[in-house]
């Protein structure tokens, strides 16, 4: 398959750029959207003469997307780091010890990972305004790390199975070496192939949630960047230059991370996608 | 004789195993280590799941402290419901919709984007680029692109002399148009689990095929095609289980109107829950929601194990 005519290739390398050209287009309005001065109707396909940056401080400005993109980070990385440290000690015994009781417990975890979050959602929020945590970062911490956990214990053990030799576990346990020592000291440094994807998986979808935060997040002080941007989108229909300039700075920490980390996103998504 | 013996040996094999058991059940099972993880998903997730379709049965407005069990009457309404089967068909065309484009289409373009051309890492990471933007924005991006009042695509046709269309607002285009922003937002993902598939087959197969004086088609149909199928399998649960939950596009691009055209299940119920209080029927969808996607992707899951063992 790799010999083929110089002609075939340059067909098929056309084609390629034909698919990058239709797969920039939606971008490439985003960008002369947000860079049009106010009252600016000209077509959206041509590049404005006079760009508007300051819609871009506009925007930030009163959709108040500092505040906003502060606290998606606050939830992502805490999220993450509580997924990691919460998971993999799960995973650990679960995929060590194969008694009837830790069987049971993996079947639990399993089960709930086909649970449609929204079906929870309803009494979830009785439940959240019952313990008064409406309107809190922790609550929405609490919330992605809990639907989180169950694809994160699925991953680690899998991979704890699968790779890690039990014949270090053994001699360390000789030595003399606590179970959470060897887990933390010998097992864990061993997962960072895994703890990646993981990290990559749960950053993205977490970084992006919309239908947890819509529910839980509605104070101002509060709000992330996606329930921030929804609310700016509904007072500001007629000024798409800003929603575009909010909505681009909005996705820009993601996709930058993800150009200077490409192959470690792909791969870890790509094992996270049995999620869906 | 033979048989004899190798009856003895299993007898010993089972009891090193017997003593093995013996041995791992005396090891403590070190349920400390996943309690914290299981307390959180019973709290977050199991309780509020069983606790909803509790509600389902009750006639709660979502606020007061008092509600009165209603037996299968939310079940009834939900079947004589119209808006029910109206959501039931949109949600069944965004699953099964974007599941066909997102494989058909990451198909082509794996096969493409397995050969040694020009562009093809960059036309790789154009393409994969939107899986990792949030589908509300993803849904804002495309509003810009297809909204009414100066929206690219009005642009564009006007300046071709043609009549500008309400595309997001007429309910036989839009809700094609959430498949189509579905499809273009998750193709990428489709496009990279059948590239690792291709990956995966030997060239032996193509060779030994060509000497044989197979056909490009032929070779696709009897090679490709069943050495793929595991990744089809995964592909097709993954996309109609993501499909079925389809909540933010939707409320970014049409936000489930005109009316309820364009609702999914998942905004339905959003709907009943936040603005018509009505939580003990929104509960009820929400039963018949899970219901649902359990069958579908079960169905879709057996479906395609059994054609990766036949093929």
């Amino acid at each position: 398959m790799d010999y083929m005519g110089k002609k075939k290739k340059w067909l098929l390398s056309g084609v390629a750029l034909l698919i990058s050209a239709f797969h920039l287009i939606p971008f490439y309005i985003l960008i002369t959207t947000s860079l049009k001065e106010r009252g600016d109707f000209s077509s959206k396909w041509v590049f404005p003469k006079v760009l508007a940056f300051e819609n871009f401080a506009e925007a930030w400005e009163t959709a108040s997307l500092g505040n906003a993109l502060s606290n998606t980070s606050i939830i992502t990385f805490v999220s993450a780091l509580l997924l990691i440290v919460f998971g993999s000690m799960a995973a650990y015994p679960l995929a060590r010890r194969q008694t009837k009781l830790n069987k049971f417990v993996f079947m639990i975890f399993i089960a709930v990972m086909v649970i449609p979050p929204l079906t929870a959602l309803v009494p979830l929020y009785k439940l959240v305004v019952d313990i008064g945590m409406m309107n809190t970062l922790e609550i929405a911490i609490l919330n992605n790390v809990a639907s989180f956990l169950p694809l994160t214990i699925f991953l680690y053990s899998g991979f704890i199975r699968s790779t890690i030799p039990k014949e270090l576990e053994e001699a360390a346990k000789m030595d003399g070496a606590s179970t959470l020592g060897i887990f933390f000291r010998i097992v864990f440094p061993l997962l960072k192939p895994v703890t990646a994807s993981i990290l990559i998986i749960s950053c993205v979808f977490i970084w992006n949630d919309y239908q947890f935060a819509i529910f839980f997040l509605q104070a101002e002080e509060v709000k992330t960047s996606t329930v921030a941007l929804a609310g700016f989108f509904g007072e500001n229909a007629n000024r798409m230059n800003l929603v575009a300039a909010a909505a681009i700075m909005a996705v820009l920490p993601m996709v930058v991370l993800f150009l200077l980390l490409q192959k470690h996103f792909v791969k870890g998504l790509a094992s996270g996608s049995v999620k869906g | 004789m033979i048989g004899v013996e190798t009856r003895s040996k299993s007898m010993a094999g089972s009891s090193v195993e017997v003593k093995r058991n013996r041995k791992s059940r005396k090891e403590s099972s070190l349920w400390w280590m996943y309690l914290p993880a299981l307390a959180a998903v019973c709290f977050f997730i199991l309780y509020p799941f069983l606790n909803g379709i509790k509600i389902s049965f009750t006639n709660w407005n979502g606020f007061s402290q008092t509600y009165d069990y209603v037996g299968f009457s939310q079940y009834t309404r939900m079947l004589k419901d119209p808006d029910t089967w109206l959501v039931v068909k949109n949600t069944l065309l965004y699953g099964v919709g974007s599941t066909i484009l997102q494989n058909v289409i990451g198909l082509g373009y794996a096969l493409l984007l397995n050969q040694s051309i020009h562009m093809r890492n960059f036309t790789r990471t154009v393409v994969y680029l939107p899986v990792i933007i949030s589908p509300l924005i993803m849904g804002y991006i495309f509003y810009f692109f297809f909204a009414f009042q100066g929206g690219a695509l009005n642009d564009l046709l006007v300046f071709i002399g043609l009549d500008k269309i309400n595309a997001l607002g007429n309910p036989k285009i839009n809700i094609w148009l959430i498949v189509f922003v579905n499809t273009f937002q998750f193709v990428g993902i489709a496009m990279i689990i059948y590239l690792a598939g291709l990956q995966s087959i030997s060239k032996d197969y193509y060779e030994a095929a060509q000497i044989d004086g197979a056909s490009g088609f032929q070779q696709f149909k009897n090679i490709t095609l069943p050495m793929l199928m595991p990744s089809i399998t995964i592909n097709m649960v993954i996309n109609i289980i993501g499909g079925l939950k389809l909540f933010d596009v939707i409320i970014s691009l049409t936000g489930g109107g005109p009316g309820y055209a364009s609702q999914s299940m998942s905004t339905f119920m959003y709907d009943l829950y936040f603005n018509r209080q009505d939580a003990g029927y929104a509960a009820t969808q929400g039963v018949f929601m899970a219901i649902i996607i359990l069958i579908l992707s079960l169905a879709a899951l057996v479906y395609f194990k059994r054609k990766e063992i036949e093929a």
